[in-house]
Formats: C-alpha cells, sequence, structure tokens
C-alpha cells in the first residue's frame, strides 16, 4: 500500500512550519536546520579558501609584497580557525542532523528546539569572527593561540579574545549538538534496528558525538581560562606567578586531536554509505569497521601529545604517545581493507560519489603514512614546524573528511533535491579538485624537508625553495577552480537537474524509502527493521507500523540496545525561543570581551529566554483540591 | 510524497504510553548528556589544579592563606543533608505523589537557596584572590565553576516548582522532577573531589 491522499494531507497540516520569515526564523525541522548550517558552512568554506589561494600568491615568488607579515598571521588564523571551527566540525553536525532521522526513519531529532539553538549560536559564532574581520580586529596568533603570545603581556586589543569568544559560540553549539544527535540514535531507532543492525553511519554518528561530548569541554575550559587571564588577571598561564604556559597546549590538544578524529570518523561513516550502496553488497567485516571506529575513538584520547614532541616533555613521554599515536594506524588500516574488501568483492559501479571514495582511499593513505612519520618523535622534531606538517594536516583533513564529505553531497544530493548533479561536471570537478589538491600540497612534504618553516610570510630567494613554491600554488589554484565547477554544478542541479525519483542509486538504508526531497515528516510509518541493509529486501514491500500521531507532532521512542517500543513522545513545534535563547547567550559571550559583569548581568536574559522556550503548554491548575492528570 | 517503496503494515504502535520515566524516557538520556560535558569539564577543571600543583615545590605558594574550613564544613554538611529531601522527591516523582512533588520542589528550592549562604562566606574566607597568583586563580575556578551549578539547579527547581503549582501536572512533569533530582545528585557528587581539592589538597602536603 501507499500512503492515501488524507493521510498526507493530515501529516502536512502537523509538520507545517509557519509561512514566511516566520517560519523561517522559528522553524525546528532537522532538514532546514541542516540545510542553513551547510550553506552557511560552504561560503565560509569559499572565503577560507580565497585566504589560501592569497597566501599561495604571496609565497610563489621569494621576497613578494603582496601581504604584510601582519595579514599574512590573519589570514592563515582566519584560514585555520575558520575551517576547523566553522566548516569541518560544523559540516559533520549538519550531516547528522540531515540524515540521523531520515536513516531511522524518525520524524525529527530527539530535541528539535534545541537543533535549532545549536544553529543560531554556531550563526553567532560565525558572525563574531568575520564581522570582527571586517572591522580589522582580526586574530592573527594561528588557530590555537598558545599563551604567553595570546595573553594580556603580547596580545593587548581583542583579536585574542574575538578567537577565544568565538570558540564558546562554536563549542557550545557543537556540545548541544552531540547530546542532540547521540540521544537520537540511541532512543530513537526504528523497531528492530538493535544496535548490532544499526549502519557504519550512525555508528560513525553516535562515536563523533561521544567523542565530542568528552573532548570539547577541554576547549571550551581553556579558552575561558585564558579570556580570564585576559579580562579579571588569573595567571593560569603566567610562570611569573606560578601559572605554566604548557598547560594550555596540554588542554588545547586534549580537546584538538580528538577533534582531528571527530572530523574524519563521520568521513567514515560517509565512505561505507557510498561504499555499500555502489558496491550493491552489505559492508564487508561490518563488525569490524565498527570495532575500529570505536578504537579510534578511545585512541583519539591517548595522543595528544604527539602535537607537543618539540615542547621539551619527559623522554619517556614522547615514548609512550610515539607508541600510541603508530597505534592508530591499525585500525585505521583494518577500515580500508574492509571498504576495499567491498569494492573488490561487489558488483560496484563508479559515479562520482564513488570517485570521491576512490580519491580518499589514495590521498588518506599517502596522509597516513606521513602521520606515521611524524608520529616518531626524533623525526617529529626535525619535522615540526616545517611544511611537511602543512602537508600531513591537510591530507588527512581534506582527504580524510573533505573528499568524503564532497562524496556525500553528491550522494546524497538527490535526496535533498529531488535531482540529480551531472555526472559529467562532476568528474570535471572530481579531477580538478583531486588533482589540483595533490599537486598544491605534495610538494610541501618535500618543501619541508628542505627546511621551509610554516607560517612564514616571505623567503628569501636562493633557497632553492621557488619551483616547488610556485608548483603549489598552481595546484592550489586548480583545486579552487574545481571547487567553483563544484558549486556551480550543485546550483544548477538544483534547477535543472534531471528529476532523481525517491532512490536514484538503489541505496541501501531507510532514507532512501522516503520522498525526495523528503517532507516535513520524513516517513509516513514506522519502518521495523530486519537486517543491516533494510531496503535490500528483493523490491518488495517495506514492513511497517502505524500508530504514531497523524494529528499532533509525536515520534516514537525505543529501547537503547534492542530498539524495543516503548511510549510515544510529544515532538516540539516551531518556536522562536531557541534564536531568542541565542541571542541573549551571544550577547553575553560578546560583552564578556569587554567587561566580567556581562556574565551576571547577561544571565537575566538568558534565564527569561529559557523560561520562555519552557514554557508550559498544558493547561493551568484547578483552583481547588489539587490533581494530577490522568 | 510517496517513497520508493509500497508499504506493509505489520502492526501498530497506537497502544503505546505516551510517557515514560528514568532511562525509558528520552529526556532522561538528554540530562545525562549534560551531566557527562559538564562532569569532563569539573574532571578536568580538577587536572589543572593538580597539575599546578605538580609544578611548584610549595603549594600553596608562600604567603598564601589556607582556605578557612569552617564555611565549607557547612556548606559540605548542608549539602549532603539536602540529599535526603532530594531523593524523598525523587521517589514522590516516581510514585506520582502529586503533593509531594509540589512541596518538595519547593523545599529543594529553598534550601539550595539557603546553601547559597554559607556559600558566599566560603569565597569570602578563601584566603587569597583570584588574581593573586596561579594557586588563587585554580581554587577560584574550581568553586565558581560548582557555583555556576548550583545556582543553576536552584534557579531550574525555582521554575519547575512554580509550574508544578500554577499549571496541571501530567506522566511528563512527574520526569521532569526526576531529572532534576538527578542533576542536584550530579551537582552533590561533583563537590566532593572539588572540596577534596580545594580545602584538602593544601593541607595535605
Amino acid at each position: 500500500m501507499t500512503p492515501d491522499r488524507s493521510l498526507i494531507e493530515q501529516l502536512n497540516g502537523t509538520w507545517r512550519d509557519p509561512p514566511g520569515v516566520w517560519g523561517f526564523l522559528t522553524t525546528v525541522d532537522h532538514k532546514r536546520i541542516a540545510a542553513r548550517y551547510i550553506v552557511t558552512a560552504i561560503l565560509l568554506m569559499f572565503l577560507a579558501g580565497m585566504l589560501a589561494l592569497d597566501m599561495r600568491w604571496q609565497l610563489s615568488v621569494p621576497e613578494n609584497t603582496r601581504m604584510t607579515p601582519q595579514l599574512f598571521n590573519e589570514s592563515f588564523s582566519l584560514h585555520g580557525s575558520t575551517m576547523l571551527f566553522l566548516v569541518s566540525v560544523p559540516l559533520m553536525e549538519a550531516m547528522a542532523f540531515w540524515l540521523v532521522p531520515l536513516m531511522l526513519g524518525a520524524r525529527n531529532m530527539a530535541f528539535p528546539r534545541l537543533g535549532a539553538f545549536s544553529f543560531w549560536l554556531y550563526f553567532g559564532g560565525v558572525l563574531t569572527l568575520w564581522i570582527a574581520h571586517a572591522i580589522d580586529v582580526t586574530p592573527d596568533l594561528g588557530w590555537f593561540e598558545y599563551p604567553p603570545l595570546s595573553g594580556p603581556a603580547y596580545s593587548p586589543g581583542h583579536r585574542a579574545d574575538i578567537w577565544a569568544q568565538m570558540i564558546t559560540f562554536t563549542e557550545v553549539a557543537a556540545l548541544a549538538a552531540s547530546v542532540n544527535v547521540a540521544a537520537t540514535i540511541l532512543k530513537m531507532r526504528p523497531p528492530g534496528m538493535t544496535l548490532a543492525r544499526m549502519p557504519v553511519f550512525l555508528w560513525a554518528m553516535l562515536i563523533a558525538s561521544i567523542m565530542t561530548i568528552f573532548s570539547m569541554p577541554a576547549i571550551m575550559l581553556v579558552t575561558s581560562m585564558l579570556i580570564s587571564d585576559r579580562l579579571v588577571s588569573t595567571h593560569f598561564f603566567s610562570v611569573a606567578a606560578g601559572g605554566d604556559a604548557v598547560l594550555f597546549q596540554h588542554l588545547f590538544w586534549f580537546f584538538g586531536h580528538p577533534e582531528v578524529y571527530l572530523i574524519f570518523i563521520p568521513g567514515t561513516g560517509f565512505v561505507s554509505s557510498i561504499v555499500e550502496t555502489f558496491s550493491r553488497r552489505q559492508l564487508f567485516g561490518h563488525s569490524v569497521l565498527v570495532l575500529a571506529i570505536l578504537s579510534i575513538g578511545a585512541l583519539a584520547f591517548g595522543l595528544w601529545v604527539h602535537h607537543m614532541f618539540a615542547v621539551g616533555l619527559p623522554r619517556l613521554g614522547n615514548d609512550f604517545y610515539t607508541a600510541a599515536s603508530m597505534a592508530i594506524a591499525v585500525p585505521a588500516g583494518l577500515q580500508i581493507f574492509c571498504w576495499l574488501a567491498s569494492i573488490w568483492a561487489g558488483r560496484t559501479w563508479f559515479p562520482t560519489p564513488m570517485l570521491w571514495v576512490l580519491g580518499f582511499l589514495a590521498t588518506f593513505v599517502i596522509g597516513g603514512l606521513s602521520g606515521l612519520m611524524t608520529a616518531s618523535a626524533a623525526l617529529d622534531l626535525q619535522l615540526t614546524d616545517t611544511y611537511f606538517i602543512v602537508a600531513h594536516l591537510h591530507y588527512v583533513l581534506v582527504g580524510g573528511a573533505m573528499f568524503p564529505l564532497f562524496g556525500a553531497f553528491c550522494y546524497w544530493y538527490p535526496k535533498a533535491t529531488g535531482r540529480l548533479m551531472s555526472e559529467l561536471w562532476g568528474k570535471v570537478a572530481f579531477g580538478l579538485i583531486v588533482g589540483g589538491f595533490n599537486l598544491g600540497f605534495f610538494p610541501m612534504h618535500i618543501l619541508g624537508l628542505m627546511g621551509m618553516p610554516r607560517r612564514v610570510y616571505t623567503y628569501s630567494p636562493g633557497m632553492g625553495w621557488e619551483t616547488l613554491n610556485q608548483v603549489a600554488t598552481a595546484g592550489s589554484a586548480i583545486a579552487v577552480l574545481g571547487g567553483l565547477v563544484f558549486v556551480a554544478n550543485a546550483l544548477w542541479s538544483y534547477w535543472r537537474g534531471e528529476p532523481s525519483g525517491a532512490d536514484p542509486w538503489g541505496g541501501s538504508t531507510l532514507e532512501w524509502a522516503s520522498a525526495s526531497p523528503p517532507p516535513a515528516w520524513n516517513l509516513a510509518f514506522t519502518p521495523v527493521v530486519a537486517s543491516l541493509t533494510p531496503m535490500w529486501n528483493g523490491g518488495g514491500a517495506l514492513s511497517v507500523m502505524d500508530g504514531i500521531s497523524v494529528g499532533k507532532r509525536e515520534v516514537l521512542v525505543t529501547s537503547v540496545t534492542g530498539a524495543g517500543p516503548l511510549y510515544r513522545q510529544k515532538s516540539a513545534a516551531p518556536s522562536v525561543w531557541p534564536l531568542l535563547a541565542a541571542l541573549a547567550v551571544s550577547a553575553m559571550f560578546l560583552g564578556s570581551i569587554f567587561t566580567p559583569w556581562a556574565i551576571p548581568i547577561g544571565t537575566l536574559p538568558i534565564a527569561a529566554a529559557l523560561i520562555g522556550w519552557f514554557w508550559p503548554n498544558r493547561p493551568r491548575a484547578k483552583i481547588g483540591p489539587l490533581k494530577a492528570m490522568p | 510524497m510517496t517513497g520508493a517503496r509500497d508499504f506493509e503494515i505489520v502492526g501498530t504502535l497506537a497502544n503505546l504510553p505516551t510517557s515514560a520515566t528514568g532511562p525509558r524516557h528520552l529526556v532522561w538520556w538528554g540530562n545525562i548528556g549534560f551531566m557527562v560535558i559538564e562532569g569532563t569539564g569539573f574532571a578536568l577543571a580538577a587536572a589543572v589544579y593538580l597539575y599546578l600543583m605538580t609544578q611548584t615545590h610549595v603549594w600553596p605558594p608562600k604567603g598564601d592563606v589556607l582556605p578557612g574550613l569552617l564555611w565549607s564544613a557547612i556548606f559540605t554538611v548542608g549539602l549532603l543533608l539536602s540529599e535526603i529531601p532530594n531523593i524523598w522527591v525523587l521517589r514522590c516523582a516516581r510514585a506520582k505523589n502529586l503533593a509531594g512533588v509540589r512541596w518538595g520542589t519547593f523545599a529543594m528550592g529553598v534550601i539550595a537557596l539557603l546553601l547559597l549562604v554559607p556559600r558566599g562566606f566560603e569565597f569570602a574566607h578563601l584566603g587569597v584572590s583570584w588574581h593573586q597568583d596561579a594557586y588563587g586563580s585554580v581554587i577560584w575556578l574550581l568553586l565558581v565553576l560548582h557555583t555556576v551549578h548550583v545556582v543553576t539547579d536552584w534557579g531550574d527547581t525555582v521554575v519547575l516548582g512554580a509550574w508544578l503549582f500554577t499549571h496541571e501536572v501530567g506522566d511528563d512533569q512527574f520526569a521532569d522532577v526526576e531529572d532534576n533530582s538527578n542533576y542536584w545528585t550530579f551537582v552533590v557528587l561533583c563537590w566532593l573531589p572539588v572540596y577534596a581539592l580545594i580545602y584538602w589538597a593544601p593541607r595535605a602536603l
């Protein structure tokens, strides 16, 4: 059977957003929230790419005068901070917001208003950094702003404060998003989707969310301590008063290293989904993949000191972290072999999403191998702060996370828009980006080995670095051109692309059961899952259950391990309060750059917004004997 | 608006209840998520204290006065005793005892407010200002961090309590009271290591 018209109309009425601007401001639809995350992050990726191109222009010839040292410092700080805090992590959260409920056959996230709040607060962080840049208060100390350089003695003004508060914005948003994603995956799986039947994508998003929950408090704490040193004269990092500058590095990297993996792990989820669909077989080694992601998630918390080998820590400590850093190659390698085996053993075809998987495999393996080299403390002492590290980090982050993301974008684009992207232009963009990227970044390994330090705004002629720098600049320009082709293809296809239908790839998981684009309520019924690949049931009808309300917003809550149905939970309606709460929180964060009084005073509007958010919509208690509702 | 496949209805969820309690409830997991975030924050702040302590030969630094024990003891005993009414409220919530959760939540609001009095004196008797040295900074950090949690839960309790009196109370509200009680227990448990670090670690060395 198919859902009849009256059912669909009823669902539309129940889940429809208010029209116009008010609907835009109040929506709690996970797909709309995710889409605005994605559009914002893509715009920022473009801006960060322009900064990168500008820096490459500056370095293309020795003693170039395109940039001053200050502008170069600002450019790499803004590029790194934008890409790490405002693009990579938020994009992964956005993909989770968009896909998790669809893949669960659920109607929305566990906490819809919290999802809206996450986006508005993230957007506050975006505006904080980039409006500050527009008025020339750009952070200029790199993406990690170590004290004492970022302390009050060496960084007067507010550049460092802007950086630190931008982090507070984005991390509160990310923490709220992670609780939301984890609760949704743990408690809203459809009947039958036990933990053992959970697709790798959902495992990846669950583990990345849990990692966020454990790692991001470290950066919140350390940037708060930095602000407090700058604002109220605490001494956490001032050595003269018993503080310790290395403490900042420990806390930063206790977050910073897991951050790399919580960007990479969702990428493994994308790759797993794409490989399974296009190899037309269930993933080879599903359990191995899940256990590998789990071990990467755990090991990621034991590696942070490998970013600090040059600090002068005890040798035994360095040895331990060398071993731990190398150990992570084992689960990462197991994953790669599982994907390769699936591709090898399946009836594989190679449309654009699969090309991105191949690009990911090749590039990430190179990045992983250079990671094994830098994991060795002895070698790292030679390589640290050279262009070798710039090459390595871009190979793992762009190759390991961005390429899978681009593949994911092409793979799920038809689901989001109802149209296919052009395969031809998709392949052109793939070729330009992957080719340009490798041309741009591979020479940096050699430049690093030749001794070229990172974060220098220029270099003298006669160092022998000119040719490779020019190759790197040409490669970056080609990659940026590829990026423009990719975006143009997405925009053109949005209006002119071929209609895709609900399931153009013959996907294995439940998001392909809904219409393309999915309606506000996702699926008319609650699916019942009997395998890891519920859509591959021989083309037969999908088993579903009815009974979740169609007349009011309601979702199904199930048990954590067995996904047994427990109860029907009311799901929040559109509301302006998440936006107002985010505005109140933003006002406090921004005010606290200038005065500590912003914190107690700013608490009052936040409390008012939260009271409005949770204001009861149940009836008033009657006068007389107090009774509970039946 | 239809998807890729036909559907076959194999059962109904219409008979399920519309609420649950404890770990069966969705919001219980959200509450746990935020406790884990904040608990990690406490653990890291404690690690900062221990790290700074190990970087110096004398702790607290010479000339710093040790934090006073009287008001912190009053606060700690009061906080521990508050668990008795807190657990009673929790049981009332599980038993769906309406009058119990109303007056119990009201009482917890009063108790949290009263506890802020010795907490205020604790700040006055820390013996060192936050801007004197790193030792002062970190004990203020720990105490402020915990105080923020007491104040937050107090605010939450007062608002929840007010709505329990003014609006009808259903299963979801009993679940809210349960979550609020669990959060207070979290605030109490977090205090014990923080108390040991602020008041006893400097004396033990």
